[in-house]
């Protein structure tokens, strides 16, 4: 139990530290917050009824996508984890408590966004026992996605392939900037593929009461199933040493953290 | 200085179609400083990552206190401390909390003390991106010793460090031998190997080409003592004496010097000739090969092995 408290306060303050971390974890959500409550809700009133969950969503994204993985592969390529586990330094200690320490700074922005968005006279939740559980699932679904690309990517540049491919979609078609419901009809399918179109129906459909185009019950079980998969997998791919070459299995496993999000769509499309 | 502690038996490894380590076997003892020496690619790092659990053999066994590193590395962190050869800790863990970190893995208490000890007292508060070479070197041995493990492995662990702090932690590596540790040291250092090792063996190419004490492995050589002798009136040179078991014989500075295969007989003669001549000695060195040069004469294509 020191163990584990000692690192995960070590990765905590390295989030605050840190110029990157620091940068990922609060300056880029919360001055894209601050330009979206102030520009947006401007020309798009509309907004001010989803500016809470989309913030929320994109502060997760940001520190996990943009910010968890690229640590993870430089800690690998610098040999870190060759010392972490001659000393004892478990697996899962190294993947999940730099998770944990992302997601508890994505938690503090979410709480500030939460604290500071009736400036912006934003709508709030009408069921916050729904809003706090969806944002802590989201956190841990991104967190585990994070994970998983630090897993698989090989170098930085990788990372940015990776992440790229989930986070400027999300933005255009994951219901943050714009409902999915006015998206033309062939894309609907594809936004409900992202994890952040699954988090904002949740929110939308269970935490503020609106009518939502995908069921929100099911986008929990879909975010929730893929935290679980992500998990795992990262925990299977995970490699002490790129030099190692003895792996568990295939970094092409990681597709299947998309069956999901396949079976979201396929199941969205027969209901 | 009896019981085995580290067994490695036959053990080979390769990468691919390269064979970096094969059929290669030795014992160390508890209490002992056993030197693995070898040029750069002789298959050193390779025998002590699988030793440390951190890369699998291909053939042969591994066994440390009674543990395969291969099958059970988990149980490993509590017998071996280590000092890699090239690794990192996190850019901006400080010292003090490399420390505090890696002693909770362990569950011992942290010893600040030997971070004190070796030099890093006014850098506890600095980032491992921002330490020397040197001072992360230190650091590493603080940390792989911090949780008195019996059996120590070193890897090039005075490369690159200064005179003073390297004479500390030969210092360091000479108490822990007198406590009973067991240290592995991997170096290109010869004189750091004759000074500390007990027992070495050289690698060349993944395979044991000699082992023994440092005394043994440079008197089974072909390498010659040098005899170096200084008279008042340097009748030696002057009249061109000669003496048994000379191979060769030069001048540097004032002195005469004979290399000789068997020094006894050479070093009377002298003698006994000096007195007989008349001629006053002044200095008279005796130096028997040094491992390196012996080393050299083992590893060196075309040479005697």
């Amino acid at each position: 139990m020191t163990a584990f408290i000692t690192h995960l306060a070590f990765e905590f303050k390295t989030g605050l530290r840190n110029p990157t971390a620091m940068l990922m974890n609060y300056l880029f959500p919360l001055g894209f917050y601050a330009m979206m409550g102030l520009i947006m809700t401007q020309i798009n009133p509309g907004f001010k009824d989803t500016l809470v969950p989309a913030m929320v969503v994109f502060a997760i994204m940001a520190s996990n996508l943009l910010g968890l993985p690229n640590p993870l592969v430089d800690s690998r390529e610098a040999g870190i984890y060759r010392s972490f586990k001659i000393n004892g330094v478990p697996a899962l200690s190294i993947l999940s408590i730099p998770a944990m320490s992302t997601i508890f700074h994505a938690l503090i922005v979410s709480a500030i966004i939460v604290l500071t968005a009736p400036i912006f006279d934003s709508s709030m939740p009408k069921n916050w026992l729904a809003f706090t559980l969806i944002t802590l699932l989201s956190a841990a679904t991104f967190g585990s996605i994070g994970m998983l690309i630090g897993v698989i990517a090989t170098s930085g540049r990788s990372v940015v392939l990776y992440t790229q491919l989930i986070f400027l979609p999300s933005m255009l078609l994951g219901g943050m900037m714009l409902p999915i419901e006015i998206l033309p009809e062939a894309f609907q399918p594809i936004a409900a593929i992202f994890p952040t179109t699954q988090a904002m129906q949740a929110y939308l459909g269970l935490a503020y009461g609106q009518e939502t185009l995908l069921n929100p019950a099911l986008c929990v079980g879909v975010l929730l199933a893929s935290c679980i998969l992500c998990f795992g997998l990262a925990i299977y791919l995970f490699s002490w040493d790129s030099r190692n070459q003895t792996r568990r299995g295939h970094p092409a496993l990681a597709l299947l953290a998309l069956l999901p999000f396949v079976a979201a769509v396929i199941l969205a499309r027969l209901i | 200085m009896d019981e085995n502690v580290l067994t490695v038996t036959d053990f080979r490894k390769a990468y691919g179609d390269f064979v970096a380590v094969s059929g290669v076997s030795f014992t160390v003892s508890r209490g002992e400083i056993f030197g693995l020496l070898g040029p750069n690619g002789a298959g050193k790092t390779t025998t002590l990552e699988c030793l440390e659990g951190i890369r699998n053999g291909d053939g042969g066994q591994l066994n440390i206190l009674g543990v395969d590193p291969s099958r059970e590395p988990h149980k490993l962190n509590k017998l071996i401390g280590v000092q890699l050869q090239t690794s990192g800790l996190p850019a901006d863990m400080t010292v003090d909390e490399a420390m505090k970190f890696f002693s909770a893995y362990h569950g011992v208490a942290p010893r600040y003390d030997l971070l004190d000890r070796l030099g890093l007292q006014e850098k506890r508060r600095t980032k491992y991106s921002q330490l020397s070479t040197g001072q992360q070197r230190r650091l590493a041995l603080s940390l792989a010793v911090a949780h008195d493990p019996p059996v120590i492995i070193l890897d090039e662990p005075t490369a690159g460090l200064d005179v003073a702090t390297r004479t500390e932690l030969h210092t360091l590596m000479q108490e822990l031998r007198a406590q009973g540790r067991t240290i592995i040291l991997a170096t290109h250092d010869m004189a750091e190997a004759e000074k500390l090792a007990d027992r070495v063996s050289i690698l060349l190419r993944g395979k044991i080409v000699a082992t023994g004490s440092p005394i043994e492995l440079t008197a089974t050589g072909s390498g010659f003592t040098k005899v170096s002798v200084r008279t008042e009136q340097s009748l030696l040179e002057r009249n061109g004496a000669s003496f048994p078991a000379v191979a060769k014989k030069s001048v540097l500075d004032d002195y005469t010097i004979y290399f000789s295969a068997d020094p006894g007989p050479t070093v009377s003669a002298i003698l006994d000739y000096l007195h007989t001549e008349g001629d006053k000695l002044i200095d008279l060195r005796v130096e028997r090969p040094t491992l390196e040069e012996r080393f050299l004469e083992i590893t060196t294509p075309g040479d005697a092995q």
